[in-house]
């Protein structure tokens, strides 16, 4: 198995969680009612359990360091390999809902490929994060469908957000330059397939709420996440999230 | 988490003049007399609601504003096992606020009343939450002595008379016991670590000790009393009883830190009564009435959440053929 390419996988994966779990709990205090605070940070806290299972894969099986040191003490933006995606801002409720909808279905849909993965560790936490997903997606189709057929204003804000979104939806599928190895040894079917499978899913619950499937020309699509090329965001967010461990680095907290 | 529930001059003038059926007021109190609970169909004095109403509302007001001064360290918690555990921890808080918010409702007042009455000033939440949570160390001290703090109310009051509210306070020390462990070990780490978390844990106890003697209520000899709350187990114990039982149970948890109290007179006497220097009550009151260091900011972060989520409120109440079926 190539563990280069196994790597690069689950480093995407693992910091796509970790990035829009920290995004995720922002809403802790401030939703719109208290039951979204309380969606928001659930799902938080199901992000962040993903993203530690997966850095605790790498340290276990691939040599990394411990997930502590691996998500509070990478210095370098650049060795983040997070989708531009998850480091925007939580704006206001209608981008983290869209938001929430097309990332949510994008993993659903990649954890769903990796319960069949060739590489075991991966497949058996595929199993049970897909589990927990579920509900993610569920809540994101609930409150699309209601906010896309509310109001005038609601379905105003629903469109435009994800006119916004898309673009950036789509930079999710960033293909690796290692992706053919793990489609030839079936660790995973490759971001292709994922993105096809998630059309496919996303598809009908846009309509259903009323809503259109922007169109986004190739050269819109935001890329450059996954080979470390990050948002004006994402320094600014490690620096909120590592300010604490940075005071006292040999400290255990 | 909360803070004690004072009644004005007002109040206790009339609480001491009720004006309700007699017969029907004697039944009532017999009830609470056994022991029973009073359910929210039942018949009751216009004043236990009035009295109750506030109460829990403010309660409910002091779980979502205190969710913000710890909420803003979520982002920032040093490692996965402390991040988790603060998002799960103010959670729970926001998720008392919304079943305390029921609680009250069964009153007769609703959440979008009780929520203006939080904006526009007419209902108070525990002062303590109008203090900033400046350090990582902060984080400790909310969950160890606040919430313990809190505990020691919320036990008490859970032998209340109000049923919706004692069930739903019977949930809440339960987690709350959960914030207290998460709490202890925070201060123990911090307390059994580097010089710089032993001295950032210091400085939190600093500042974090008057709103602590403040967070039970002024001393019972300058404080309103009413017989009659009392009497409908609306209070059930005084400010001073449950200010004493908090420093029973926590100075010494500190002290066997090493860590200490900025006050000299801080001691338990012969009689086995806390005492301390005072408090300075004036800044109790002055907090109170809006001049706390954060009193301005909490509310507009409470405003915020409302202006910005009403097109969502307002969608999700529209009226909408589409689903008056289940959508999950």
């Amino acid at each position: 198995m190539n563990n280069e390419a196994l790597k690069d996988l689950l480093y995407k994966m693992a910091d796509d969680a970790l990035i829009i779990g920290h995004r995720n709990s922002e809403w802790t205090g401030i939703g719109p009612m208290l039951e979204e605070d309380l969606a928001f940070s659930s799902m938080a806290q199901d992000k962040i359990g993903h993203a530690k299972a997966l850095y605790q894969i790498l340290h276990e099986i691939l040599g990394e360091p411990e997930p502590d040191k691996v998500a509070f003490l990478r210095e370098d933006e650049k060795l983040f390999k997070c989708c531009q995606f998850v480091e925007l801002p939580i704006g206001e409720y209608d981008f983290s809902l869209v938001r929430q909808f097309l990332f949510d279905h994008a993993e659903a849909v990649r954890y769903d490929m990796l319960t069949g993965s060739s590489f075991q560790p991966l497949a058996q936490l595929a199993k049970k994060v897909k589990g927990e997903i579920k509900y993610h997606t569920m809540h994101a189709d609930t409150f699309l469908k209601q906010l896309g057929h509310g109001t005038e204003e609601s379905h105003a804000r629903m469109q435009s957000a994800l006119n916004y979104a898309m673009p950036y939806a789509l930079g999710v599928f960033e293909k690796s330059e290692l992706e053919n190895d793990l489609i030839s040894q079936q660790v995973f079917a490759g971001e292709d397939a994922a993105k096809k499978l998630w059309l496919e899913k996303i598809t009908p619950v846009i309509e259903a709420a009323g809503l259109q499937l922007p169109k986004v020309a190739d050269d819109k699509i935001v890329y450059g996440g996954r080979k470390g090329f990050h948002s004006e965001y994402l320094k600014s967010l490690l620096d909120e999230m590592c300010e604490v461990v940075r005071t006292d680095p040999e400290a255990e907290w | 988490m909360y803070g004690n529930t004072n009644i004005t001059e007002e109040d206790a003038k009339r609480l001491n003049t009720i004006d309700e059926d007699p017969i029907k007021l004697a039944q009532f109190e017999d009830r609470i007399t056994r022991g029973e609970k009073i359910e929210p169909g039942d018949w009751m004095p216009k004043e236990y609601r009035k009295q109750l109403i506030r109460m829990i509302e403010q309660h409910a007001h002091s779980e979502i504003v205190g969710a913000l001064p710890e909420g803003t360290w979520i982002t920032r918690a040093p490692n996965f096992r402390r991040k988790l555990a603060l998002i799960a921890k103010v959670q729970d808080e926001i998720g008392h606020g919304q079943l305390l918010y029921s609680a009250a409702e069964t009153l007769g007042k609703t959440r979008e009343q009780m929520l203006e009455d939080l904006l526009n000033g007419k209902s108070k939440y525990s002062n303590i939450f109008n203090y900033p949570a400046e350090t990582w160390a902060d984080v400790a001290v909310i969950g160890f002595l606040v919430d313990g703090a809190a505990i020691v109310n919320q036990v008490i009051n859970s032998k209340g008379s109000y049923g919706p509210y004692c069930r739903a306070l019977e949930r809440i020390c339960y987690e709350e016991s959960f914030h207290l462990k998460q709490g202890h070990d925070n201060v123990v780490y911090l307390a059994t670590g580097t010089k710089k978390q032993r001295a950032m844990l210091q400085d939190a106890i600093n500042r974090w000790y008057r709103p602590l003697l403040h967070f039970f209520g002024p001393p019972d000899r300058t404080s309103q009393h009413s017989e009659k709350l009392m009497k409908w187990k609306v209070k059930l114990a005084s400010n001073d009883d449950m200010r004493n039982q908090f420093l029973d149970q926590y100075v010494p948890k500190i002290w066997e830190l090493g860590i200490t109290f900025p006050d000299p007179n801080l001691k338990k006497n012969d009689a086995g009564i806390w005492e301390f220097s005072d408090p300075d009550w004036d800044e109790f009151k002055r907090v109170i009435n809006g001049g706390g260091p954060c009193n301005s900011e909490r509310l507009a972060v409470r405003k915020y959440a409302e202006e910005a989520g009403r097109w969502v409120r307002n969608a999700l109440t529209a009226k909408n053929e589409k689903y008056v079926a289940p959508l999950a």
